[in-house]
């Protein structure tokens, strides 16, 4: 692995609660991601890891707890200010632009990016002609990264399943995140799209310097790639640490694997 | 697109039926050529108007997935105000009101061109310098024009900035507290947004019929007269309405496809969730849709204000919209147009050269085909291809 510098914390989750109605999704969670690093969140379905996702980006708002971010702290995310301080992230079950092309799509990700007004912009000159075409220089850099070059113009939806979940990263990436949050990146996938996967995020993570946190339900892809693990159950927080640590876990081996009575 | 017969074999069907539908009122030599062109202009024409309220629907649709059941009430609403401004007989406060709020969206407006995006102003400093200009407005419009003497071009402004603000109203006040509900929750708050505009609007503006007085050509002119015998009877300002149509069109054409804020719209339209994880605020892009379906409202209720007069009765001739985008598309721009057109001439050639026929075999009274025409039409469209003609086909992964 190249030499990276893992640096400071760059968020902390401090104790946090989410429930809807009766059901409790996460009950007093904390963690902290480094910057720069892989930080893999596991643990078996319904264990609250999307809606742990959720709470960092904004979507839902827990009703117990604060995220810290860049130091900045705040009881609650909005997705805007998320995304304004540079949160990106893809979706377990996908939720591109289907009717858009490829190129728009991870378009739409310099979006937060574009400074020229409407007027400009509908005109088409001076400074939005040449903002659009920087901008559209940089998707070039994303397209030709992800290997999907072919594809530009085509209409999202009518790519296979594993070309569409690379649209979903490139258009996190069109952002230029400094966090970078992927929901089952590799879900569905078969073994080479799952290389073909693990190669990108090890490669945004090695050039790009992004600190990635990651839900993952493959346990071999999470040992190799990532740097430490969570693992929550029912929404608690039953191991964190490095790779080793956690799979000699006590109660992380009886999560997955069931205690006998 | 491309047509499988073997899959699309009920379009096919009905494509021909349609076709031959409009080709047979020749062929059976019902009528001279010429006037069977005139029908059908003056189909297209009334199309042209369908094409429109429908336009507000789709955009509404299509950014938001919310069936706009207040767009006709919309192209009423902006109709009136657009009638009574340019009129006489309005109180003064009416006028200053307008002025106020005129000023206040170009002040909001100048306030953001001048600032981009980023919100490097502060919120009180941009609400100051809005209600500095809406005062400033105010008191400019009153001194240069008085009431009841006002042209055309600031009460098609003031109607439009009259429209703005009510497309901001319905994100502040119903839209922002529905995000993620259920659509039919959203189509009954559009119903209640209707029935409130339609009564809103006679307590603002009044009842009566009102006129707008656009200075188009009203005089018909004979076109083609060596071709067809006796020439073809059309009116220009039926053409002037079908040009300012098409720059419209083409104008939102253009924004949609071809701007970032276009493409944030066609995010929003695709996926809430996914457009709030990349920044897009959901908020602005409503107001600015709803603005936009204002905009479209105003020139629809323009056009038709000028040709029958502005009254009530206008809501429900833009409840003819729904068969058309039923028969376009929900989803898709171009199938309002095209659909506007095809329902606008099938019913008048309906009317015309069916109902002789049906009265003939059938030993019937006869008329009325064109109110039930269009909605058949629809009828037929939603058994064979719910989606409408150029609607996305709705295929789920399993």
């Amino acid at each position: 692995m190249a030499a990276r510098h893992i640096g400071d914390v760059i968020l902390k989750v401090d104790n946090i609660s989410l429930a809807f109605g009766g059901v409790k999704a996460l009950t007093e969670v904390s963690f902290d991601v480094r910057e720069h690093e892989v930080r893999a969140i596991i643990g078996p379905n319904g264990a609250g890891k999307s809606s742990m996702l959720n709470c960092i980006n904004g979507v839902y708002s827990p009703q117990q707890g604060y995220i810290t971010f860049k130091a900045r702290t705040f009881e609650q995310m909005s997705p805007r200010r998320a995304a304004e301080m540079g949160i990106a992230r893809t979706f377990q079950s996908l939720a591109l632009f289907k009717g858009m092309s490829v190129l728009d799509n991870i378009m739409s990700g310099r979006n937060l990016r574009m400074r020229t007004n409407l007027l400009l912009q509908a005109l088409r000159i001076g400074p939005a002609e040449r903002e659009e075409l920087e901008h559209r220089a940089m998707v070039e850099k994303i397209i030709d990264f992800l290997e999907i070059q072919a594809y530009r113009k085509t209409q999202v939806g009518r790519l296979p399943y594993g070309l569409q979940k690379r649209v979903d990263l490139g258009r996190a990436l069109a952002m230029e995140p400094t966090l970078l949050l992927l929901d089952e990146p590799m879900a569905g996938m078969n073994t080479e799209e799952k290389q073909d996967m693990c190669r990108f995020i090890l490669d945004v993570n090695d050039e790009f310097g992004t600190t990635i946190v990651l839900i993952e339900h493959d346990m071999g892809v999470v040992m190799d790639i990532s740097d430490r693990v969570v693992v929550l159950d029912y929404g608690r927080k039953i191991g964190d640490g490095s790779p080793d640590e956690v799979r000699s876990n006590q109660s992380v081996i009886a999560a997955y694997l069931g205690v006998a009575h | 697109m491309a047509l499988n017969v073997k899959r699309d074999w009920p379009i096919v069907a009905l494509s021909v039926a349609v076709v031959i539908g409009l080709i047979a009122p020749l062929a059976a030599k019902l009528s001279t050529p010429g006037f069977y062109f005139e029908v059908l202009l003056g189909g297209l024409m009334s199309g042209v108007l369908y094409s429109l309220v429908a336009l507000g629907f789709v955009l509404i649709f299509k950014a938001s997935g919310v069936f706009n059941f207040a767009q006709g009430a919309m192209v009423l609403f902006a109709a009136l105000a657009m009638a009574r401004l340019s009129g006489e007989g309005l109180t003064q406060v009416h006028y200053w009101a307008t002025a106020a709020l005129l000023g206040a969206i170009v002040g909001y407006v100048g306030v953001r061109l001048w600032t981009g995006p980023a919100r490097a102003v502060s919120r009180s400093t941009t609400m100051g310098a809005v209600l500095l200009a809406a005062i400033i407005s105010a008191v400019v419009c009153g001194r240069l024009f008085k009431a009841g003497d006002w042209p055309l071009w600031l009460a098609f402004a003031g109607a439009a900035a009259i429209m703005i603000v009510f497309a901001w109203l319905v994100e502040r006040l119903v839209l922002r507290h529905l995000v993620n509900q259920e659509a039919v929750v959203l189509l009954m708050a559009t119903l209640g947004v209707t029935y409130f505009l339609d009564g809103f609007g006679q307590t603002v503006w009044g009842s009566d019929i009102y006129e707008i007085k656009l200075g188009l050509p009203k005089t018909p002119t004979l076109i083609l007269e060596n071709m067809f015998q006796g020439g073809l009877l059309i009116n220009q300002e039926d053409l002037v309405a079908a040009l300012i149509a098409a720059i419209l069109v083409l104008c939102l054409a253009v924004f949609f496809q071809k701007t970032p804020t276009g493409r944030a719209l066609r995010a929003v339209a695709d996926d809430h969730q996914a457009a709030q994880s990349i920044g897009i605020p959901l908020n602005h892009i409503w107001v600015i849709v709803w603005s936009v379906a204002g905009f479209v409202a105003l020139v629809a209720g323009m056009i038709w204000g000028s040709k029958l007069g502005v009254q009530f009765s206008l809501s429900q001739v833009a409840l003819k919209a729904l068969p058309v985008v039923i028969l376009g598309g929900l989803t898709s721009v171009p199938g309002a147009i095209i659909g506007g057109l095809i329902i606008g001439v099938g019913e008048k050639l309906a009317e015309v050269f069916l109902g002789p026929v049906l009265v003939k075999t059938f030993d019937l009274a006869g008329g009325g085909i064109e109110n039930w025409f269009a909605y058949v039409l629809a009828l037929a469209f939603l058994l064979v291809r719910p989606e409408g003609l150029f609607g996305e086909r709705h295929i789920d992964r399993v």
